[in-house]
């Protein structure tokens, strides 16, 4: 089990950073995300849990604009950014770290970092450069700088995806599947590192994942989605003792393996 | 039946190309999107410049070798064996150089190009693009058209020299005609108007190659195949569609021109 301390509580506040009202999403005959409704409060970490298939990864893409949605609304900072010229509201102010990481693979390390504060265009060139060498030397990665996204390791690439999603100071951040394909120690790095980064820079950090586990660890709030409905909204502690057989089987998976094996 | 058919073949093919415009015209608005211009017009001028270079001296060097060997065959039937180096070299400038450097150029650059840009869709690196508020169009698209405008009509010039030179190597070394007469013949029958049509035709290749091959990888998701296959089909539609526009457009400007 990873040894971080809770994610900070959510600031109470009367207007959620994000809410997602009657989101419904379709391909062809498919209906993957149904009246889907859910709110993001401002700081800590909200897990989005589910089974594979049930529109985890389709929610996320919808709430950036990657997909449209079929119908349904959502409010960043209490502004419809579905609506035609304010998804740029959203879109300023976050970040998306990808599955597999989606790193620029014909540009270098520091070329990723500096790409987001290029269309950004704030800083000036010089300042860019410092503020992207600075976030990668405490990533870890400044010996890389010069380096192309093949020739890291994986935990490398992946700390370069969270670092180059940072790098511009997001109000929301996006993480998709973050760990998806990694072994228990470097799933257990991710999550600690998203959640120690999430305290330090104060963040809002929504997290589409599997690992139940570590996402109770983490989370201030937990959304489970089931066939494209959302069965439950609340803190990670009411998860981790609400009754709901789907939920324990997927918290108690290694005692249902166990018994299917007797 | 046959007439709805043909219909929709024809409203499809007219959308495709409003699409096609519309890209290549999104791709040039936002070329300045996520700075650093220069560097990927640099960067991107020796992927389809400079890598094509050996193919196509290559190719021009033996396609001059054939076209000074069977003009010398077929004109010293006639008596008119003086006129070598008008043949090659007006068959060079006028049709060959640009038709076959463009074909080339599509057959390397393009394919590169449509792979390149279909792994970059199909590993999400488009979508990141666009999340960071930078048009994935004019990004990676933009440059490659601007280097299209000047690469391939040096490349094509290149290859009107160097096939002339391979004229000369066959008809004249090879087959001992006159060389000072072979130069003079080519000074004599190139005008103006034929360096014209050669960079005109070179250079509407050019944008053709470069954009329908970064159409088609740009948007290799809706091939309807997934993950590498939609890679495969995006690079066989490129070099395939480039190279039948470019047939068809030479037919069009010749004709205009002639």
């Amino acid at each position: 089990m990873i040894e971080v301390p809770l994610a900070n509580p959510p600031t109470e506040t009367v207007t959620p950073l994000l809410e997602v009202r009657l989101l419904r999403k379709g391909f062809g005959s498919k209906q993957v995300l149904r009246d889907v409704n859910f709110t993001v409060p401002r700081g800590g970490i909200v897990s989005i849990l589910g089974r594979s298939g049930t529109g985890k990864s389709v929610l996320l893409r919808c709430i950036v604009g990657l997909h449209d949605a079929d119908s349904g609304d959502i409010f960043f900072h209490g502004i419809n950014v579905s609506e035609p010229g304010q998804r740029i509201q959203l879109r300023n102010a976050s970040s998306y770290v990808f599955q597999h990481n989606a790193l620029f693979d014909s540009a270098t390390v520091l070329e990723n970092m500096l790409l987001p504060l290029q269309a950004q265009g704030i800083l000036p060139a010089e300042q860019q450069r410092d503020k992207a060498m600075e976030l990668l030397r405490r990533m870890e990665l400044e010996d890389a700088s010069n380096r192309f996204p093949a020739e890291l390791s994986g935990g490398m690439q992946k700390r370069l995806a969270v670092a180059r999603a940072l790098v511009t100071d997001p109000k929301v951040v996006f993480f998709d599947e973050p760990t998806a394909g990694l072994d228990p120690i470097r799933r257990n790095a991710v999550f600690e590192m998203i959640a120690r980064l999430q305290k330090e820079r104060g963040f809002t950090a929504v997290v589409v994942t599997h690992d139940v586990q570590e996402a109770i660890i983490v989370s201030s709030k937990i959304v489970w989605l089931d066939e494209g409905y959302v069965l439950f909204t609340g803190s990670a502690q009411e998860f981790a003792s609400h009754p709901e057989p789907k939920f324990s089987q997927f918290r108690d998976n290694l005692e249902a393996l166990r018994q299917s094996l007797r | 039946m046959v007439v709805s058919a043909l219909g929709k073949i024809a409203t499809d093919s007219v959308a495709a190309l409003g699409r096609l415009t519309c890209f290549c015209l999104r791709a040039f608005a936002n070329i300045a999107s996520g700075g650093t211009l220069p560097s990927r017009i640099v960067r991107n001028t020796y992927e389809i410049g400079v890598r094509c270079l050996p193919v196509i001296c290559i190719v021009a060097v033996f396609t001059g070798l054939v076209l000074g060997l069977q003009g010398h065959y077929v004109l010293s039937r006639f008596g008119a064996s003086g006129m070598l180096g008008t043949l090659v070299s007006l068959s060079l400038c006028r049709e060959l150089a640009p038709v076959l450097a463009a074909i080339m150029m599509a057959g390397q650059a393009g394919t590169a190009l449509a792979a390149e840009l279909g792994i970059q869709r199909s590993t999400e690196q488009i979508d990141a693009f666009e999340l960071m508020g930078i048009s994935a169009e004019g990004y990676l698209v933009g440059p490659r058209l601007v280097v299209a405008c000047f690469v391939f009509p040096v490349l094509t010039a290149l290859f009107v020299l160097v096939g002339v030179s391979g004229g000369w190597l066959s008809g004249c070394v090879l087959l001992h005609q006159d060389a000072n007469g072979y130069w003079a013949a080519i000074h004599e029958a190139i005008k103006p108007s034929d360096i014209f049509e050669c960079l005109l035709k070179a250079l509407v290749f050019g944008i053709l190659t470069i954009a329908l091959c970064s159409f088609q990888g740009f948007h290799s998701h809706l091939s309807g195949e997934a993950g590498a296959r939609s890679v495969s089909v995006a690079t066989v539609r490129g070099v395939v569609f480039s190279s039948i526009a470019i047939l068809a457009a030479d037919y069009l400007i010749t004709a205009f021109l002639l």
